[in-house]
């Protein structure tokens, strides 16, 4: 088991990571999503000993690996242009790490093999690493990784450089394969679709310190602050202010809200409407139509006061419309 | 409807027609001069070199082991000298493309300093520090070490000559390196030594292999360093034709010298060039991230620091004592006596206006600086003329450009020996002619004239004239207009470069300058060689006259260059 313990880091005199804390389990992984520039990278590279910390623990199984060179480590990395090595092939390539352990050669060759294998990737042991496409190249990168048997394995935006269809191809793949394995991961990314879709738990990086942590599920659903449900893309954020208990003032009308806090009266939050229609709810949103977006199954509805909602028909620009709505109380 | 077609395809072909003729006239006229410049000064010389080697006179046992001894001598050193640059040159390259410290573009600058100044400056300047008369052997008068005249003695100035092209090409290939590859590496189990031995080097040895190639083509064809501070005792090929040509007057046997060295120096340029097509594919893309860190552990510490100071001793010492021995009497003048006073002294520079009567020529000193200057402008004036409108044509790349362009840069593979020779054997009648000189710099300053000028003309896009004639502007307005100020810069540092090649320019010189017109590095050499304090500080105030009439020179070229316009 990882235990990430109270990390600390500077970047040009600000910190960039602050008291950053987590452990990940037996066939765990971890997804941590920021922005960029959220110190999520440096965050990788300072668990792989590639880079210091200024304080703060890295353990394994108990085992302090803060002072560890990296190559002593056993920690899989993944990049996301790959960093595969141009001057050897496919099957030295995925060797390499297997050979600086002193594996004898039949072992090498046996293991190599296998996990070519896993990755679907048995023939193309001989290529050149340069030849192979995006997809290929990233199959490769996590083969070399996956050989050493590593007891963590570690993603920096592995899938950032390939297109839509073939991310979500290799996302399934992968998940597959860490399952198989049972091999703790760290994913890092900014996409959120990625996150959710690998993660068995979500840590959102913001300004250096974890802001929200849980399962997909759990984040989704309560994402507890302004910045994870816009960062997410949950819906329409709302300034209000409390008037009465479950009743908030906003620029659009007020609304009526169950809040899991207790708030005193006059005091601001934020509010989340999610742009769904759910009929027959007492709080609705209203407003001139500016525009109407086909989006495959669905309209994304523009309104002049900038509130969005999703629609299965496309109403007329220009014409008022109120549509019922469900709003949550972030803080 | 079919004659209308067929007239207008005849019209067509007629203006294809013309436009072909016209632009085969226009090739003509800016072709006619370089070529014309070419074939006279060129290859009409190598041709009667190639015709005298025919001779059975070249062909003779005693020639065979000169010829020999010679090779035998050349690539001995050249391979030493690439070794011990190399030694030096590859943790240079580590230094300036993986850490950050203060000073680094001033040390950097610094390493590069060498390569650009004339061979005598460096003799003078090693000489200065090392020499039997230098600082150093004043410092210490019992000390019995010799350098001047050793093998050491060449080997150093090697190295201090062409580190900068290790530094240059390995480190540029070193940071363009992914550090992602390395972290990888690290990652799957590699300690720092079999990082470096499994990925970088190997990623790395196209860039080495090219730029060793490059340091030895430029050790294996070195004269002025061989020369003035091994000594005739260490006869490579080209110290060897000089031999030949001016004192044994044995001109088949030099001519021939001279094709070897001609066919070696190809193939090295051969293999040179093919070697550095491949190192733009042999290296991982660029990443964002940069390789530059200040150093971190002890042991990295203790490298950066001992490699700075190491590196600012070894380029700035020589060049620091040549000027401060220039302001220092340590030994008596010629036919001195009485008191004697040692110490700070602005003689060595006053007497450079002034005709001794001991002094070796009947002109003063300073007349050799006259004469540097007046060839130099002449050889500017010359390489201008004859590099634009080869430069013009070059920017073009059509088939026959392609075939011209090697043919234009193949005086820069020969030596200036060489030419110097060919020149002696052609020309011969006219060597009392002053005139000589200017032709001979020309010829080895065009390859650069044409090299700095060509980038800067095919910079400039035909839409920018297009769209200014369209606005109603004649030809020379649209010259005026949009080609001179882009290329006013560029011409600018083409003409810099030819007043410094020709100012510092020693081998050919030295086989067909007259004694009466000497130029500062042929004075140089003479006043060197002279007993005699007066004759030593002269040889000192001059040299630093042309170190530093070579900085300001290599200054202004930098700011006139167009950035990125390419190096070698």
């Amino acid at each position: 088991m990882l235990e990430v313990r109270n990390i600390y880091k500077t970047y040009e005199n600000k910190p960039l990571l602050n008291n950053i804390s987590f452990t990940a389990g037996v066939g765990e992984t971890i997804c941590l999503l920021g922005a960029s520039g959220s110190g999520k990278s440096t965050l990788l590279r300072i668990i792989a000993g590639l880079e210091p910390a200024e304080s703060g623990l890295i353990l394994f199984n108990g085992h302090d690996l803060t002072s560890t060179l990296p190559h002593l480590r056993d920690f899989g990395l993944v990049f996301q242009d790959y960093a595969l090595f141009p001057h050897l092939n496919v099957n030295e390539n995925v060797a390499f790490g297997l050979k600086m352990r002193r594996v004898s050669q039949v072992e090498i060759f046996r293991r190599v093999a296998e996990t070519l294998e896993l990755v679907s990737l048995s023939r193309f042991g001989d290529r050149k690493v340069t030849d192979l496409s995006g997809g290929e190249q990233q199959r490769v990168a996590l083969a070399r990784a996956l050989a050493i048997r590593p007891r963590l394995l570690m993603f920096d935006e592995p899938l950032g450089a390939l297109d839509r269809t073939l991310r979500e191809d290799l996302l399934k793949e992968l998940r597959a394969i860490l399952h198989q394995t049972e091999v703790p991961a760290i994913y890092v990314t900014h996409d959120q679709e990625e996150a959710f879709a690998i993660a068995d738990r979500i840590l959102i990086l913001h300004r250096g310190e974890i802001i929200r942590e849980g399962s997909p599920t759990d984040v989704w659903a309560t994402p507890q602050s302004a910045y994870v449900a816009e960062f997410l893309g949950l819906g329409n954020i709302i300034d209000g202010e409390v008037i009465a208990k479950s009743e908030f003032r906003t620029e659009y009308g007020n609304f009526t809200v169950k809040c899991p806090h207790k708030h005193a009266n006059g005091e601001k939050v934020k509010l989340l409407a999610r742009p769904l229609v759910v009929a027959g709810d007492v709080n609705t949103i209203s407003g001139v139509v500016t525009n109407a977006i086909f989006q495959q199954d669905r309209f994304k509805v523009t309104f002049d006061n900038g509130l969005y909602v999703y629609l299965n028909e496309a109403p007329r620009i220009g014409s008022q419309l109120v549509v019922p709505i469900k709003i949550e109380c972030l803080t | 409807m079919i004659s209308h077609g067929d007239a207008e395809n005849t019209e067509i072909l007629n203006k294809n027609l013309r436009d072909s003729v016209s632009l085969w006239r226009e090739r003509i006229l800016l072709w006619f001069l370089p070529l014309a410049f070419l074939a006279i000064a060129f290859f009409f010389p190598l041709s009667k070199i190639l015709f005298l080697t025919f001779s059975t006179e070249a062909f003779t046992t005693e020639n065979f082991q000169i010829i020999n001894s010679a090779l035998h001598i050349t690539f001995f050193q050249a391979i030493l000298s690439t070794l011990l640059t190399l030694a030096l040159g590859l943790p240079s390259a580590i230094l300036f493309s993986r850490y950050n410290f203060r000073g680094k573009s001033f040390l950097r600058a610094l390493t590069a300093v060498p390569f650009m100044l004339p061979t005598v400056v460096v003799a003078a300047g090693f000489s200065a520090l090392l020499g039997p008369r230098g600082l150093i052997h004043s410092l210490h008068p019992l000390s019995s070490f010799v350098f001047l005249g050793t093998l050491p003695a060449i080997l150093v100035a090697h190295v201090f000559y062409n580190t900068t092209i290790i530094i240059r090409i390995v480190g540029a290939a070193l940071s363009s390196l992914d550090p992602k590859l390395e972290h990888a590496a690290r990652s799957l189990g590699a300690d720092s030594s079999r990082v470096w031995r499994n990925i970088t080097l190997p990623l790395l040895s196209p860039a080495i292999l090219a730029s060793s190639l490059l340091v030895f083509l430029f050790d294996f064809t070195s004269f002025g360093v061989i020369l003035l501070l091994g000594g005739s005792r260490f006869a490579t090929l080209e110290v060897e034709i000089y031999a030949q040509a001016t004192r044994f007057l044995n001109l088949p046997l030099a001519a021939l010298l001279s094709v070897i060295q001609l066919i070696c120096t190809l193939i090295f340029a051969i293999l040179y060039t093919r070697l550095s097509s491949r190192l733009t594919t042999q290296l991982a893309p660029r990443s964002s991230q940069s390789n530059l860190r200040r150093p971190r552990t002890i042991r990295e510490r203790i490298f950066v620091t001992t490699l700075i100071l190491f590196l600012t001793s070894f380029f700035l010492l020589p060049l620091s004592s040549l000027p401060l021995r220039s302001l220092f009497r340590l030994e008596a003048d010629r036919a001195q006596r009485g008191e004697i006073q040692y110490g700070f002294t602005t003689d060595y520079y006053a007497e450079l206006f002034v005709n001794r009567r001991g002094s070796v020529f009947y002109v003063p000193p300073i007349q050799a600086t006259v004469n540097s200057l007046a060839y130099a402008s002449a050889t500017v004036i010359l390489s201008i003329l004859l590099g634009f409108p080869a430069a013009i044509a070059l920017a073009r790349r059509t088939r026959l450009e392609k075939i011209l362009d090697p043919l234009i840069m193949l005086p820069l593979g020969s030596s200036a020996v060489m030419l110097g020779l060919g020149f002696i054997i052609t020309f011969g009648s006219w060597l009392t002619s002053p005139l000589l000189v200017p032709f001979a710099h020309t010829l080895i300053a065009f390859p650069f004239v044409v090299r700095t000028l060509q980038p800067a003309i095919a910079s400039i896009p035909e839409r920018l004239r297009l769209a200014a004639s369209s606005l109603g502007a004649s030809p020379f307005e649209v010259w005026k207009a949009i080609d001179f100020p882009i290329l006013r810069r560029a011409t600018l540092a083409a003409a810099t470069f030819a007043f410094t090649i020709s100012l510092g320019e020693f081998g050919a010189t030295l086989l067909i300058a007259r004694p009466e017109y000497p130029t500062i590095p042929i004075a140089i050499e003479r006043f060197l060689l002279q007993p005699g304090g007066l004759n030593y500080g002269q040889a000192m105030a001059m040299a630093t006259i042309l170190m530093t009439l070579t900085l300001v020179s290599i200054l202004l070229i930098e700011k006139f260059r167009l950035p990125n316009a390419g190096e070698f």
